[in-house]
């Protein structure tokens, strides 16, 4: 099922610029997508764009880590790591969603939240932690997609979800492997030996049951990979909407809370 | 009539007195007593001294109250990651813990709380599986028999040699607190140095009150991460402390001597 590209390949596979990000599935997947701006409380963070659609009639709330194709716009969207006004617009629209019991689709790829000192002084920490707690009692289906890659906190801030579904050279860590091995081995150039240790591909993630679904991307278009996750996406939405809320939010609880189950 | 040095070896407190400590901050090498007596605050200079889990209890909790749950999880090299298994046989050594965390229950001026207390000198307080599990469950406990939660933080973040697992406690300890808020019970997070990482971006900063030690470390991002990606200087007193609190992030500052007192007039304002 998997191709043969190494831990590090897929690391660079879902780093790279020509990869898609969330603009291209919102473009792809949604109808009539309206963007919702700003969190209400600071500003407006272009590494998240968020708003209101349709999913083959279906309405739904999407919000999506989103990079930028031309310099000016990565500088704009800061390359696609969210702000913590990127993260309580995502919040401030889920709870939205909540209201008008409309599924959430979230898309992740971004190397993590915004490190930098304005980020620090406006709660980046709190704004993530924010998210983890909340999120756990959405009362409306959330689907996360890591499209990219899926760096850390800043990741898991919109990882919160009922189903996850990874794209095949996705990858999903903790930490970024030049960052572990600089730690580690005081040499970030070790990065291709931490990506292998810290097992952070789709496959892996399948495996440790931390994801729910892999799609395939060896030999397809980016179009039909599109097609492909919207099926699995539409999938899962209905499943879950067949749920009470208290069946929805016991399964959420219980998705994460058997991760590492001790003795 | 014996000397000083013969009661004390007599009591079996001759290491106790022998042992030196030296301030992180103004290098005074003074005997451990002297900074214990002085709830680890340097006596020459004030500085906070970090503290390990069973000094944080003997500060907070009423004496003889403490009981440990869970005491005996271990740690496994869950992911197969290179040198993890010898690293955590050395941080039980070092450490005399079996993880980065102690939970259980106890009283704080008499009122019955359950507590969580981290403790640094277990690879740096770092969250993989068994933090993450131990202080889900505590809150699981907590919200089932209806009592408060004080958890102290002190921590270099997610433990990286769990790989994803690690990051996944982050959701999994916010589920359990989420549920435990739910349920209308209190949560008291003490931020203690340093506080960063996965844990501020998570449990350290979902509390319904959260208080934070003078001129404690309390950040997301790593400050060497900061200066290297952004090239700038960071602030003087930056993400210590009096920085989260003028920024809005902290209600109470506290200092370590009145910290008992503090914590339990909040729990008795919240006692049902």
């Amino acid at each position: 099922m998997y191709n043969e590209k190494s831990s590090y390949e897929k690391v660079k596979a879902a780093r790279s610029n020509d990869r898609p990000m969330g603009g291209f599935y919102i473009r792809n997947m949604i109808d009539d997508f309206i963007e919702l701006h700003g969190d209400r409380r600071f500003g407006d963070d272009g590494a998240i764009v968020s708003g209101v659609g349709y999913l083959d009639g279906i309405p739904v709330t999407v919000i999506a880590m989103e990079r930028g194709d031309s310099i000016e716009e990565r500088m704009r969207r800061n390359f696609g790591c969210p702000s913590p006004e990127g993260y309580r617009k995502a919040l401030r629209l889920m709870k939205q969603a909540e209201k008008f019991s409309r599924p959430i689709i979230c898309f992740i790829g971004s190397s993590g939240a915004n490190c930098g000192i304005d980020a620090e002084k406006r709660g980046q920490g709190e704004a993530i932690a924010e998210n983890l707690v909340e999120m756990m009692g959405i009362k409306a289906p959330i689907v996360s997609v890591v499209v990219g890659e899926g760096g850390s906190g800043g990741a898991l801030a919109l990882g919160v979800c009922d189903t996850a579904i990874m794209l095949e050279d996705a990858v999903y860590s903790v930490i970024s492997p030049e960052g572990c091995a600089s730690i580690l081995w005081k040499d970030s150039a070790k990065a291709p030996e931490a990506a292998d240790a810290l097992k952070l591909t789709a496959g892996d993630l399948y495996n440790f049951g931390i994801v729910e679904y892999v799609i395939e991307e060896k030999d397809r278009t980016a179009e039909e990979i599109c097609s492909a996750l919207k099926k699995c996406i539409k999938k899962e939405i209905a499943k879950k909407q067949a749920l009470t809320i208290d069946e929805l939010l016991d399964g959420r609880y219980n998705k994460f809370r058997k991760i590492g189950n001790c003795e | 009539m014996s000397s000083v040095k013969e009661v004390l070896g007599n009591l079996g407190l001759l290491d106790y007195f022998a042992e030196k400590r030296t301030c992180k901050k103004c290098g005074a090498e003074l005997p451990y007593p002297a900074f214990r007596n002085n709830n680890m605050v340097c006596p020459s200079c004030g500085a906070y001294q970090r503290m390990n889990a069973e000094e944080r209890i003997s500060l907070v909790v009423d004496k003889d109250t403490f009981i440990e749950t869970n005491a005996n999880m271990e740690s496994k090299n869950i992911i197969g990651f290179p040198e993890y298994s010898a690293k955590l046989k050395k941080a039980k050594k070092d450490s005399s813990l079996k993880e980065a965390v102690v939970c259980g229950t106890g009283e704080i001026g008499g009122q019955k709380c359950a507590l969580f207390i981290m403790d640094s000198s277990f690879m740096m307080g770092s969250m993989g599986t068994v933090v993450g599990e131990k202080i889900t469950r505590l809150f699981e406990m907590a919200t089932e028999n209806n009592l408060p939660v004080v958890g102290f933080t002190t921590s270099g973040g997610a433990r990286m040699q769990e790989g994803i697992y690690s990051l996944m406690q982050m959701a999994k300890v916010s589920g359990a607190v989420h549920r435990h808020s739910e349920s209308g019970n209190l949560y008291i997070a003490v931020l203690t140095d340093p506080t960063t990482g996965g844990i501020t971006a998570s449990f350290a900063m979902q509390g319904d009150i959260t208080i934070a030690e003078p001129k404690a470390l309390i950040g997301f991002a790593g400050q060497r991460v900061i200066e290297q990606t952004t090239g700038e200087k960071l602030p003087k007193g930056f993400q210590r402390a009096e920085f989260m609190l003028e920024h809005g992030f902290v209600d109470i500052i506290e200092e370590r001597k009145r910290l008992k007192y503090t914590l339990t007039r909040l729990l008795e304002l919240h006692s049902r």
